[in-house]
């Protein structure tokens, strides 16, 4: 079954874990749940396509985590708290994982962040509603000011 | 009576913990972090509440996808740290309230709040890493014992944030109708704008921060109308952690003293926010707020008070952007 359409879809370069994902990904999130415990690292160290039979994945899945496609993991049902359990066993941190999730070099995202991160202009929508949402929301104060 | 004293915003950035284990305090990027911190740090050992209410997350370390709750609340004598991935922290085991914790569960739940209680479970960086930024690094124990209220923020959709400002409500409702005296701090953790999955990850938006803990202050109420898909877009897929600070916030005065605030970006992939929200209202309701303020600092009195205050607010209010 396709996806259902949702408002977040339009958020650019984002894989926002819904229900559905979160049904979807099962077998991605339990393998990375599994590897919370020592024994488990170093069991999927040892054979990484051995240990990967212990959990329903499909083809895709399969092979997103062996290639280390994060991107990819969270498209078909990852969460990157989940993911970043498998990250953590290849002893990356959080911050590496998203270098590499973004195409960039740890060096090159490093300095983004310490410039101030990722610009949200141009990056709210891909439908092109790319204006400042309304943080003070005054047409909706405005009405509720006779509540005041 | 218990009584909620103060409400306290920090995020909770794992790389925050790293760095502690690692002793990496006194590096220029992680300074610049820590320093935010001091004066909290001098603010809760004052402050010397009896017991805390930590509102974070769990990451993947107490719940899998296998039981996703929205509200969970640690009715347990103790939460280990847990393993994430790259051992379990080096910090002392959380103990927990069991009795005020219960009565609480059952006061919101009476409440229409259908929260689940957990007698077992380990907390990680979200709550561990706000604990260390405000408690310092014990060896041994925590000064105080703490109620964890995970709140589900990994699966979409969390509960809104009208829903976790009206949960601090009858927090505070379930707090005031506890019998013995105890004072207590809510904390509400996460945040403030990142995003750290897919390629959008790194966006920050300090704009927003700012707006968000100005009204956090004055007019938490105009948060509690905003949407997860604003959320999402403007602060990142994973800064609709925000929504946990207004549990906090509910828990409070309506009107409340900001004592304190620091904004600084980034740590790892986060801007890291942080506030700290007095009840002006010290004493029981009824009696006048300079009365209060005086008699909670006898030695201290009024003026000096206040200057103390003012002085807390100037060293960290940078707010870039």
């Amino acid at each position: 079954m396709t996806r259902m359409h949702h408002d977040y879809d339009d958020i650019p370069g984002t894989f926002v874990f819904d229900a559905e994902r979160s049904r979807q990904g099962y077998g991605i999130n339990m393998f990375c749940m599994s590897l919370t415990k020592e024994e488990n690292r170093k069991a999927f160290k040892a054979d990484e396509a051995e240990y990967l039979k212990k959990f329903q994945l499909t083809d895709e899945q399969r092979d997103a985590i062996l290639k280390r496609d994060y991107n990819r993991m969270l498209e078909l049902g990852g969460n990157i708290y989940f993911t970043a359990k498998l990250g953590a066993t290849d002893g990356y941190s959080f911050e590496r994982m998203a270098a590499l999730m973004t195409g960039s070099t740890p060096k090159e995202y490093a300095e983004m962040m310490l410039a101030g991160g990722r610009s949200v202009e141009g990056n709210r929508s891909k439908s092109g509603r790319d204006k400042a949402a309304r943080v003070k929301s005054k047409a909706k104060s405005k009405s509720r000011t006779k509540r005041k | 009576m218990a009584k909620i004293i103060a409400g306290v915003g920090s995020s909770h950035v794992p790389a925050i913990g790293a760095a502690l284990d690692n002793g990496k305090t006194e590096e220029p990027y992680w300074k610049r972090v820590f320093s935010g911190f001091e004066k909290s740090k001098e603010w809760m050992a004052n402050a010397k509440p009896d017991i805390a209410i930590v509102v974070y997350n769990d990451h993947a370390s107490s719940f899998s996808v296998d039981i996703i709750p929205t509200f969970a609340l640690g009715c347990a004598a103790e939460f280990p740290p847990a393993d994430e991935g790259w051992g379990p922290r080096p910090v002392p085991v959380v103990k927990g309230h069991p009795e005020l914790a219960a009565h609480i569960a059952q006061s919101v739940i009476l409440d229409e709040f259908d929260l689940t209680v957990v007698n077992k479970m380990e907390v990680d960086h979200g709550l561990t890493v706000p604990m260390n930024l405000l408690f310092g690094q014990p060896k041994d124990a925590w000064p105080c014992p703490v109620i964890p209220l995970a709140v589900n923020v990994v699966m979409y959709p969390p509960p809104t944030g009208h829903r976790c400002y009206m949960l601090g409500k009858a927090i505070r409702k379930a707090v005031e109708s506890y019998p013995e005296d105890l004072k207590v701090v809510i904390f509400g953790t996460g945040g403030l704008s990142h995003q750290i999955s897919g390629p959008r990850a790194g966006l920050i938006n300090s704009k927003w921060d700012k707006a968000f803990l100005d009204n956090l202050s004055k007019d938490p109420k105009k948060l509690t109308r905003i949407p997860h898909i604003e959320y999402m877009r403007e602060a990142g897929a994973e800064g609709i952690e925000m929504v946990m600070w207004l549990i906090m916030r509910g828990a409070l005065d309506d009107k409340v003293e900001e004592v304190y605030r620091f904004y600084t970006v980034p740590a790892s992939n986060t801007a890291v926010g942080h506030i700290i929200l007095e009840n002006r209202r010290k004493l029981a309701s009824g009696t006048r707020k300079p009365a209060a303020a005086a008699s909670r600092h006898p030695a201290a009195g009024n003026t000096r008070h206040k200057a103390r205050q003012a002085a807390l607010r100037k060293p960290g209010h940078r707010i870039a952007g």
